[in-house]
């Protein structure tokens, strides 16, 4: 544990040791420009406010991620799994009955978001299962496929007229803002931290978990000691779909209040580098998590005296500075 | 001469003396045996002479000349012509003999890689030493003894005429083994040295001049002369061994597994079990004696329900299990040892806790998840109880020495609860003697606790040591059967060695 947060903080250093000469290199002062970072995010409380909001998201695809990691899959479909899923969280929302309890709206909101990732992550579990069909690849073209479909659905049956986005969820159905200067913050961040909870009491407390664990570890060996390796891996696709489905409790009840055609998106790519940079630990994961929040927030403050690319620099050296030293990405070099 | 010589070399590993001022001496044109158990640190002591690791003290003298500790390294031993033969190959299956063997020292003209010149002085090498070997085939499709010839061959051509080998026969049936002490002796008498790593006394006694035997990091006898099993057993584990297992007649009861006409295929799609039916009974220890290869370790992993079945049926105590999973016939008292204790048998990157949990977890559940306490209870109790050095329960599996390693497999497969039918394939391979003792033990005691014993070995002592009855299996058919009576008589070791090779009487 005390050498992965090493190498996190390594390549932190190192990427802003690259960022500097850059910054060098627009003329600017690099001391200047961090602090104007950190003082436009963590700094005040719109900036902070927005940091969790673009965290959120990213803490729920990066947990997907390291969940189908640890029973040894690549769930490179995170993306898919969460548009899905935030497309039925808003169709959900929307149809429910007006005064319906919000208990009961946001439970089926979001379970119906963690539904449909789920199924959609379970297609290329079950193809590993019984066919040895490789997830990596089926995850991929399922994303094309995920999008497409949620757009045309979305075009022929539920956006509204003349617009490209659903109807608005019900009142009850919407998660409470945070308020923090207007900023998206919202209550789903707690949730956020839940998931990242249940996730790790999974792993290293239940029974289930130690067994998804095994077969990570050696297929060979569960399969030996009478694990089901089929049924392990179908499930555990299922589960990390549907973690990455739920995320529409973030930008869809907690912020919009339906979904839109490019909402979200790119944020379940980045969940494959939150869970490299937070080493498929969840607590790992809510900091890499606040790390590509801040960032990404960070560049709209510093866009004043450098482009804001620079953080996606800064973002692509951490990457590719913890990748360098991962066990996780030697194993898969040697699949 | 000398070929190798040690003086006073200290080895750690952390807080760990893997050596503790050991001096040995190699003289050139004899076989040396280095013998210890597993984790005596006779494995280090070599890597420290090759120049793999660097000891802490002490000075190292290749032929006579000192090498410093500092600078030395796998390609100056070459160098000076010292070469070493690791347990586990380091060959490329798709690629071809010649190419292995030249593989890092290619010859070339002009730019040209020059494969024929190569694979022309490894014919010569072959020849003159009476390997059967074709620089042409390729890696994949040798044998595993084949294998361990190219091995010898690559460092052979680099010039070395000091041979280190580390465990040459764990992985060798007993005639590859024969042909290994041919080649072995006629390297001797060319002028070579050869230093031979083992655990396996009887091997030492037939072909080596000289014997050092290492315990806990030290050497504790130099033997040589007319060499005695009992002795160097006895200084390897610093006290007597009873070679015997203290067993008592069978009083076999009902039937607990019955295979009829059961085919299995193997990997590679060819029939590997033919039509086998036996019985198994309660209270009774069944071996099948046979080459590796023979389609032992397919039946095995049909009964365990690993590997599908063709045709034919599995029953448990009555009960068809021929397609059942593999946990359903765990709750049905199947406990099983596998062949491969570090591939099937461990998740080498779990505790040692975890591990004796591996498919029982069932049993530490609570509503809320695993009931943490009981399993680490559970270790303490095995670790106890099967010796499981070292005694920690968190040590990944991956720390712990072969013999500890199945230990923890044989520590979780004999307690589980209401075990009927007792699997185990090759429980004993690559641990040393202190161990092999206790494992046996366990097995007799399995047995006389009313369980049914299925063994699989290729080692006829252990057979002979444990079984009550004999099954000889060969090219997936059982060609003999032994029972008690016929086993105790003389000729039982030639008759199943005749088997085994195809040749019935």
């Amino acid at each position: 544990m005390k050498r992965e947060a090493y190498i996190v903080v390594v390549a932190l250093l190192v990427a802003m040791a690259a960022g500097s000469v850059l910054i060098l290199a627009f003329g600017q002062s690099p001391a200047q420009v961090y602090g104007m970072l950190m003082a436009h995010t963590w700094g005040d409380s719109y900036g902070l406010g927005q940091v969790l909001f673009k965290a959120t998201p990213l803490v729920f695809t990066g947990l997907a991620v390291a969940l189908a990691f640890r029973v040894g899959l690549f769930n490179i479909g995170v993306e898919g799994q969460m548009m899905v899923g935030a497309f039925a969280t808003a169709l959900v929302g929307a149809s429910l009955p007006d005064g319906t309890p919000w208990v009961i709206a946001i439970v089926l909101a979001i379970g119906a978001g963690a539904v449909a990732g789920g199924a959609l992550g379970a297609i290329p579990g079950y193809l590993r299962a019984r066919f040895g069909a490789h997830e990596v690849i089926n995850t991929i073209m399922l994303n094309f496929i995920a999008g497409a479909l949620v757009l045309w659905a979305g075009r022929t049956w539920f956006f509204v007229e003349e617009s490209t986005h659903t109807q608005t969820v019900i009142e009850s159905a919407r998660i409470p803002s945070l308020g923090m200067s207007g900023s998206a913050a919202n209550l789903s961040c707690f949730l956020a931290l839940i998931a990242a909870a249940g996730v790790w009491y999974f792993f290293e407390r239940t029974r289930r978990g130690h067994e998804w664990r095994a077969v990570g570890e050696s297929p060979l060996a569960a399969e030996t000691a009478g694990i089901r390796i089929g049924r392990s891996i179908t499930w555990a696709m299922a589960a990390s779909g549907a973690l990455a489905g739920a995320v529409g409790a973030n930008f869809v009840l907690g912020y919009k209040h339906y979904f839109e055609e490019g909402i979200g998106r790119g944020m379940g790519f980045m969940g494959i580098a939150v869970a490299l940079v937070g080493r498929n630990h969840p607590v790992g994961i809510v900091g890499a998590a606040l790390l590509f929040g801040t960032l990404s927030q960070g560049g709209f403050a510093v866009n004043e005296l450098v482009p804001k690319e620079l953080v996606d620099v800064l973002q692509a050296v951490i990457i590719l500075a913890v990748a360098a030293t991962s066990a996780e990405v030697r194993r898969l070099a040697t699949r | 001469m000398k070929a190798l010589e040690l003086r006073n070399v200290t080895k750690r590993f952390g807080a760990v003396e893997a050596n503790k001022h050991v001096s040995l001496t190699v003289e050139a044109g004899t076989v040396h045996a280095v013998v210890g158990e597993n984790g005596a640190g006779k494995s280090t002591l070599m890597h420290v002479a090759y120049g793999h690791a660097r000891c802490d003290e002490g000075r190292i003298f290749l032929k006579g000349e000192e090498v410093s500790p500092a600078r030395h390294s796998p390609a100056e031993s070459i160098r000076r012509g010292v070469g070493m033969v690791h347990q586990h190959f380091m060959l490329i299956g798709p690629m071809t003999v010649a190419e292995n063997v030249a593989l890092g020292r290619e010859p070339r003209r002009g730019l040209r890689l020059d494969l024929e010149t190569a694979a022309d002085e490894l014919r010569q090498l072959a020849a003159k030493f009476g390997f059967d070997v074709d620089p042409d085939a390729r890696i994949e499709d040798l044998s595993v003894g084949e294998q361990q010839r190219v091995e010898i061959l690559k460092v052979l051509w680099r010039g070395v005429d000091v041979l280190i080998l580390d465990e040459p026969t764990a992985v060798l049936t007993p005639a590859e083994v024969r042909d290994l002490f041919g080649v072995l002796r006629k390297l001797v008498a060319d002028g070579m040295t050869v230093v031979l790593i083992t655990h396996k006394l009887d091997e030492v006694v037939e072909i080596a001049d000289r014997v050092t035997v290492m315990r806990r990091g030290e050497v504790v006898a130099e033997l040589t002369g007319t060499l005695d099993v009992g002795a160097i057993a006895t200084a390897m584990i610093g006290r007597p061994v009873l070679m015997q297992v203290d067993k008592r007649p069978a009083s076999p009861g009902a039937a607990v597994l019955s295979l009829q006409r059961l085919r299995v295929r193997g990997r590679r799609g060819a029939a590997a079990v033919r039509d086998v039916s036996f019985e198994i009974r309660a209270g009774e220890v069944v071996a099948i004696a046979g080459v590796v290869g023979n389609g032992q370790s397919e039946l095995v992993e049909a009964i365990t329900g690993v590997r599908p079945i063709v045709g034919g049926t599995v029953a448990l105590r009555g009960v068809d299990v021929s397609r059942a999973p593999v946990d359903r016939r765990h709750r049905g008292g199947l406990s099983h040892i596998p062949e491969d204790r570090q591939a099937r048998g461990l998740v080498l990157e779990f505790s040692v806790a975890e591990n004796l949990i591996l498919g029982r977890a069932r049993e530490h559940g609570t509503p809320f998840g695993l009931d943490l306490a009981s399993v680490g209870a559970n270790a303490e109790t095995a670790i106890r109880e099967f010796d499981i050095r070292p005694a920690d329960a968190d040590a990944p599996a991956r720390a712990l020495s072969g013999g500890n390693q199945q230990k923890v497999v044989v520590a979780r497969e004999l307690t589980r609860p209401g075990m009927t039918l007792l699997v185990c394939g090759q429980p004993t391979r690559g641990v040393d003697i202190g161990a092999i003792e206790m494992i046996h033990e366990r097995l007799i005691a399995a047995r006389d606790a009313g369980a049914a014993v299925l063994l699989v070995s290729a080692e006829l002592s252990e057979i002979r040591a444990l079984a009550d009855r004999v099954l000889v299996m060969y090219r997936g058919k059982i060609v003999d059967q032994l029972d008690a009576s016929q086993l105790a008589l003389d000729s039982a070791l030639e008759r199943m060695g005749r088997g085994m090779l195809g040749v019935t009487a």
